[in-house]
């Protein structure tokens, strides 16, 4: 016996909501890029999981994908917040208010 | 059973990790608790027959991307994070989405409980690196060779952002300006 699709689902449910809520709560924007990342692991575990239950590839080649794009905003999301911090000594996202007054 | 055994286990200390990463104030401790859910989701993955995507996992995710954060984090020298003085109505709004959110997991969670029971694949020939080899190299080549192309524009793109611009010669500068902006110096 093995574990429900749904169960995967539900799991997969519950930590793209702990990242969702994280992005609000969390004020560095670090902190918020390390939630960003929480979610797309969410997605890609109901990925897998319908992959295993179908039988089929694509779903995890997508996954893959997933991966490389994950990379790539790791890479240059990592440079703005370096370029941020350079201009304001601070990585909170509520001093990059300098379009609101 | 014990696939279901392994996956409550990991299940259980992928949210426990999942909810210190975000309870935690101190940047570094919240990057811990991230490598431990991938560590937990690689395990997911093994028992869900992907053993390509649980490698990979580990070896992106935990490997490559928090090294990176770390590495930031240690750059900047972060501090804790001070608590909100502001935005308290951002508690309220943040609880209320969360709750929403759970709230349609939970209806998914049920409308896939109702649904008919969909018997999982038993040869398991999805998830072995051969078959994914010959995937990507024949029938998503198009895919694979763009995502290289963006992770090439990846990599310019984080060069020209963290490069250090030279300042410009000729520029109109009144009175003391200039003073002024060399007090304000950049730190690194």
């Amino acid at each position: 016996m093995e574990p429900s699709l749904a169960s995967y689902l539900a799991l997969s449910g519950v930590l793209f909501t702990i990242g969702a809520v994280g992005v609000i709560f969390k004020r560095n924007a670090i902190g918020m890029f390390m939630c960003i990342e929480l979610m797309l692991n969410a997605v890609n575990l109901t990925f897998v999981a319908f992959s295993r239950y179908y039988g089929d590839v694509t779903g995890q080649l997508f996954v893959f994908m997933v991966m490389s794009v994950a990379a790539a905003e790791a890479a240059v999301g990592l440079g703005i917040i370096i370029a941020f911090f350079r201009n304001k000594q601070s990585v909170d996202v509520d001093d990059a208010s300098l379009m609101r007054n | 059973m014990v696939t279901t055994a392994l996956f409550f286990v990991f299940a259980g200390l992928a949210i426990a990790c999942a909810i210190s990463m975000v309870y935690h104030r101190n940047p570094l401790y919240s990057a811990i608790s991230l490598v431990g859910v991938f560590i937990s989701l690689s395990c997911i993955y093994l028992t869900l027959a992907a053993p390509f995507i649980a490698a990979v996992q580990i070896l992106i995710y935990a490997g490559a991307i928090m090294v990176l954060v770390v590495f930031v984090i240690m750059l900047l020298n972060l501090d804790d994070e001070p608590t909100a003085n502001r935005l308290k109505y951002l508690w309220a709004l943040g609880a209320g989405l969360g709750v929403l959110l759970l709230a349609q997991t939970f209806f998914i969670f049920y409308a896939v409980m109702r649904a008919p029971n969909v018997p999982s694949d038993q040869n398991l020939t999805a998830g072995k690196t051969m078959n994914i080899g010959q995937a990507m190299y024949t029938e998503y080549l198009l895919p694979v060779e763009i995502v290289g192309v963006l992770l090439l524009m990846a990599i310019i793109g984080s060069v020209i952002l963290v490069r250090r611009l030279k300042q410009p010669k000729l520029e109109l500068v009144v009175d003391n300006e200039l003073e002024l902006r060399h007090e304000e110096k950049p730190l690194i």
